[in-house]
């Protein structure tokens, strides 16, 4: 391969324009706010990007499919309230860890169900569990704010999310090994190639006796898992769970990640560390819109340009490529 | 149209080509896929504006920017693939983009009245309000063509009208060319069905390689002389045809129904080794009995036996399990995923033996899938390229190239060769034969009877979801078919 081959083939990769972007982003921040590159904002942007690239990466794997998950938010605050209240009444907390993460995954399955069963359409499916967990969530706590104290009894449990090891927050850590393991299921497995054949054409996936249900029902539950763990993160990360708020919004930044990494919402394609450069960006953003002291009343519409910004260079890139 | 000249990124697709219709006359448009036609009729249609050269209508030069501007230029468009709305109704469909108006809103009256009309001389009897998606493919095709007369076109572009219509409807086709010729109108034909060409042009212009290859006048449209000037070379006839002794029986099927045809029970047999054709009217449920052996859609009653063991076949994991596959019809949407690569498109239902540890196994997927390419002789530069980008005949390669290395036991073909160039139909034929001598039991549906009379060794006619005949091939011809095929009630 001669280097303009290789050259060219690195810059067809779907990541290389959100890279360009997250590393202006970087540049001009720390330019105009030195405070950028202090370790302990490093650390603190690197912890919440461990939480929102766990997630996103789920999502992820549910927008392959050609799929959505508007509920995560939601689930966020259940899994956290139901968390909370497993630790108080005295779960062994390991236990406590496993409902939770389970749960997720039995939400998982419920979606996947009425997506591949019933057919309905993702987008009405998890906007009806938006609602609906959101008022569960708020009518077992009794719409009181639920914590964690002082972690009596599980002392081990909350540094997960808030420590570091070898100086690199634990969250962040995490998001690395699901991220290597993703990063191979999705490029690397028979799973991930069926998962992109199903998401661009289902009919052609099952002519080729794929059974798109079981795919698509996979990367609904792998979606749960990964929403129940970032749950597990999020909630010790607020260490207080209020059931009426915790976590609002969130699917919307898990897909804006997910677009940004190079997952088309039509299905059918994306990109692991795409996932984790666009979770990455979306935290930058909003430690950017503090550093520069941009009013906070601006941030949705910066972080909606920026957004936009991002995936236009990738069209364009695209268009490039192909003429 | 003169001196026409189009270039795309990697390939010229048309240089320096001319091309003129006079009124009321039809000109065949004739050359193998990617010689150029469609690009031309594109720009005649407005859909892309050529490099260099100049169109001309009735003597003033025109520049058609848009589909709109050629439509108020007197030219309409039927193109290949349906550009119908199948959530709209009849009327809707028919007035599209030109919508008569009251106060601003629609004139469903004149609607109806300009759809009733334009129904009628495609010899299509349709209420305006029927929903398009409760009408046949073929009747949707003639609905397209209803939508170009509503026009009142000068010039009408027909792309492969007929390559889903029965051969009724392709008559009353071939009558209305010939009404609309005396009316006047300039008729640029696009097909692959030489027969049609025969029957209704007047003239036929050859491409080949986006090159001006000759013309024919009305005495020299013979099949032989079209072929020869549409591939440059002469095409050695069917003198191919050996026929072969076929085995056991390998598929029985008994009374099998579908979703479609509740009523119409198949019944027949395939034997190893043996080529049988499946022919039938459009809507006949031939894709839909298919489907149902293939597992994509079960069949509602009846048995199915393979190698005598009764089978039942539920899903598409099942028929391949059991080593019976599926060339479906729809190349794009169902055969193949056109945005993956060749390699990929390859290995897809193969991946389970190409695997480690649920990690595909990449230097055996790219020496299986390579191999498998080079057999079949499919062109490309890479097997990385995207199925998108090859031509029809390729994709059926890469199609046929994911099931040859799985050892067939029983292989369908629905319309193996449609949208498919002359050249590579043959290879396709070819192949077709290279399995039957290898003991596989292989069906072919297909509506084009040339097809199924060359390379059938047996006929099955199939009605209503009924098979009503099993014609040997020394007393298959297209009226013993046909008899068979149409209603007599």
């Amino acid at each position: 391969m001669t280097n303009k081959a290789s050259l060219k083939t690195f810059l067809a990769r779907k990541e290389l324009g959100i890279f360009g972007l997250l590393v202006l982003l970087c540049l001009m921040t720390s330019a105009q706010n030195p405070n950028f590159l202090r370790p302990e904002n490093l650390q603190n942007m690197a912890r919440l990007t461990g939480i929102y690239g766990i997630f996103s990466l789920g999502l992820a794997f549910v927008v392959i499919t050609g799929g959505i998950d508007l509920s995560v938010g939601s689930v966020f605050a259940l899994l956290g309230v139901a968390l909370a209240m497993l630790l108080e009444r005295g779960t062994p907390p390991v236990m406590a860890v496993l409902i939770t993460v389970g749960l997720g995954a039995a939400i998982g399955v419920l979606h996947g169900i009425l997506v591949t069963k019933v057919k309905l359409q993702p987008f009405l499916v998890t906007l009806c569990g938006l609602l609906v967990y959101r008022g569960i969530a708020r009518t077992v706590a009794n719409d009181e704010t639920k914590g964690f104290g002082m972690a009596k009894g599980f002392e081990w449990l909350p540094p997960i999310a808030n420590s570091n090891t070898l100086g690199i927050p634990n969250t962040f850590w995490l998001l690395m090994l699901v991220a290597a393991i993703l990063w191979v299921v999705l490029h690397r497995s028979v799973f991930g190639r069926h998962l992109i054949a199903v998401g661009r054409s289902e009919d052609a996936a099952r002519y080729a006796g794929i059974n798109a249900n079981s795919v698509i029902m996979k990367a609904y539950i792998i979606c749960g898992v990964l929403t129940g763990v970032a749950s597990i993160l999020l909630a010790f990360f607020t260490n207080t769970v209020g059931p009426a708020t915790h976590g609002n919004s969130y699917e919307l930044y898990g897909i804006a990640a997910a677009v940004l990494g190079g997952c088309s919402l039509r299905g059918g394609e994306g990109s692991v560390v795409g996932v984790v450069l666009g979770a990455t960006l979306l935290r930058v953003l909003q430690n950017l819109v503090t550093l520069l002291h941009i009013p906070s009343s601006l941030e949705f519409a910066v972080t909606g340009a920026v957004i936009m910004a991002g995936v236009l260079t990738d069209e364009i890139l695209r268009r490039r490529r192909k003429a | 149209m003169s001196g026409i000249s189009k270039r795309y990124p990697g390939v010229v697709a048309l240089n320096n080509v001319s091309l003129s219709v006079m009124p009321g006359e039809v000109v065949a448009l004739l050359g193998e896929n990617g010689a150029g036609k469609s690009t031309m009729m594109k720009i005649l249609g407005g859909v892309v504006q050529p490099d260099s050269g100049t169109v001309t209508i009735g003597g003033t030069p025109a520049k058609p920017a848009s589909p709109a501007d050629a439509g108020k230029l007197g030219i309409a468009f039927v193109h290949q693939e349906l550009s119908v709305l199948d959530n709209l109704d009849v009327a809707g469909n028919i007035n599209l983009g030109r919508e008569p108006r009251k106060f601003g809103m629609l004139d469903v009256p004149a609607m109806h009245a300009i759809a009733s009309k334009a129904t009628k001389r495609v010899g299509l009897d349709v209420h305006p309000t029927t929903p398009l998606s409760n009408l046949p493919i073929a009747h949707r095709q003639l609905i397209e063509i209803a939508r170009a007369l509503a026009q009142d076109a000068k010039i009408l572009i027909l792309d492969e009208p007929t390559s889903s219509l029965t051969p009724t409807e392709t008559a009353t086709l071939l009558d209305l060319i010939r009404e609309l010729k005396s009316q006047g109108v300039a008729v640029v034909y696009i097909t692959h069905r030489l027969g049609e060409v025969t029957a209704v042009a007047d003239r036929a212009v050859v491409l080949r390689d986006g090159n001006n290859a000759g013309e024919l006048a009305k005495a020299e449209l013979t099949h032989d002389r079209m072929v020869a000037a549409m591939v440059g070379r002469k095409i050695a006839g069917d003198t191919s045809y050996v026929p072969l002794t076929p085995g056991e029986v390998v598929l029985d099927v008994k009374d099998l129904t579908t979703l479609r045809h509740p009523a119409g029970k198949a019944t027949f047999t395939l034997r190893a080794g043996e080529i049988v054709g499946m022919a039938g009217l459009v809507g006949a449920g031939r894709t839909e009995l298919a489907e149902a052996l293939f597992g994509i859609t079960p069949a509602v009653t009846g048995t199915i036996s393979l190698s005598g063991k009764p089978l039942a076949i539920t899903s598409a994991q099942t028929a391949i399990a059991n080593r019976l596959y599926l060339v479906p019809e729809d190349r794009r949407h169902h055969g193949l995923v056109v945005s993956l690569s060749i390699r990929e498109n390859i290995s897809l239902p193969d991946l389970a033996n190409m695997q480690t540890a649920g990690l595909v196994n990449r230097a055996q997927e790219n020496r299986i899938t390579q191999e498998r390419a080079n057999a079949l002789t499919v062109k490309a530069p890479s097997v990385e390229m995207a199925a998108a980008n090859l031509s029809g005949g390729n994709q059926q390669k890469v199609v046929l190239a994911r099931w040859l290395a799985l050892s067939p036991k029983v292989m369908i073909f629905d319309e193996p060769t449609r949208g498919i160039d002359v050249g590579a139909k043959d290879e396709i034929y070819r192949l077709i034969r290279a399995l039957a001598a290898e003991n596989v039991a292989v069906l072919v549906i297909s509506s084009d009877m040339e097809e199924v009379l060359r390379i059938s060794d047996r006929v099955l006619v199939l009605r209503n979801g009924e098979v009503t005949g099993s014609i040997p091939r020394s007393d298959a011809t297209e009226e013993s078919i046909l008899r068979l095929a149409v209603h007599h009630d």
